[in-house]
């Protein structure tokens, strides 16, 4: 397609809220908040391997894991990252309309995501795993639920910037504010990239 | 590491939408093999390693080139390496705490 596009703006010379290093201050606190939340999800990690395999009441990691169909969900996310920065290089180039269909894919993967997530919740519940049956059962949900919430309020963040660009509000000046929303979706990518790891594949 | 000016970042231009699939294309194979590795008997003793291995890939690929720490200031990632090395000793520590040690038999 030969649309016309701006060339790219270096992040760093388009926002005006810079600190006395010369970095952007709204990217620093992101990054800083992203930090902060490594350490929450370190805990989270840490609690769940600490009580893995010490249960021996049913239904069991091994009973009621479905590898393929988490596998298709970790795909699903991992690519909505490729949406993701694909919509900020189409910002980036001053392309909205490019913009608001990566965004767009990107919620849409993110949803798909979720939907599988509840699906998988709602299927654990039926063989008779929840939040009280055991400590898998709690370590399990309140993991893979925090991570599911933060992946809800990414999707609500993603809809937020595709309504601004809607309005003619996010425009190639102001790319930063899909970039600092992209760098929260990654985030919620790479803990995914753990948690299927050591919660799924990693036998006991 | 050259000095800069007061003001001026050491911000380079992020990669384009080429770099970006082939990273996607690197990732989507990796996961692949993690799952395809999975249901290999002969490797279950050095399974943990191996898909450690390969997340750690993955999680690095992401956060180099699609979180741009390869591209932007050090300050960036040096906040973010500080979270994730206090998260690590937060998970070792557990581990060691309560006798876990060798979790991944």
């Amino acid at each position: 397609m030969a649309a016309a596009v701006a060339p790219p703006i270096a992040p760093a010379h388009v926002e005006e809220h810079q600190g006395a290093t010369g970095l952007n201050t709204r990217k620093l606190l992101m990054w800083a908040f992203l930090g902060s939340d490594c350490m929450f999800f370190g805990s989270l990690i840490g609690t769940y391997l600490v009580y893995r395999g010490r249960t021996a009441i049913h239904p069991l990691p091994r009973e009621v894991f479905d590898i393929p169909y988490t596998s298709v969900s970790a795909f699903a996310l991992l690519m909505s990252s490729l949406a993701m920065v694909l919509a900020l290089a189409a910002i980036q180039h001053g392309d909205v309309r490019r913009l608001k269909i990566w965004l767009l894919t990107t919620a849409g993967l993110g949803l798909v995501f979720i939907g599988g997530q509840i699906y998988e919740f709602t299927t654990f519940g039926a063989e008779g795993l929840n939040l009280s049956t055991s400590i898998f059962g709690s370590t399990f949900f309140v993991l893979t639920g925090f991570h599911g919430a933060h992946v809800s309020l990414g999707i609500v963040w993603l809809l937020s910037l595709f309504m601004l660009a809607r309005r003619g509000i996010i425009t190639q000046e102001r790319s930063l504010d899909v970039e600092i929303g992209g760098l929260y979706w990654h985030f919620v990518d790479i803990v995914w990239i753990i948690l299927f790891t050591v919660v799924y594949l990693i036998p006991i | 590491m050259a000095a800069h000016p007061p003001g001026q970042t050491v911000e380079h231009a992020h990669p384009g939408a080429r770099e970006y699939i082939i990273i996607a294309a690197i990732l989507g194979i990796i996961t692949a093999i993690e799952v395809a590795v999975y249901y290999v008997d002969s490797l279950r003793p050095i399974l943990p390693p191996t898909l450690i291995a390969l997340s750690a890939v993955k999680f690095a690929l992401v956060v180099m080139f699609y979180m741009h720490l390869k591209f932007d200031h050090p300050i960036f990632t040096g906040m973010f390496l500080f979270g994730l090395a206090t998260a690590l000793f937060t998970f070792v520590g557990f581990l060691f705490l309560f006798g876990f040690v060798g979790v991944f038999h």
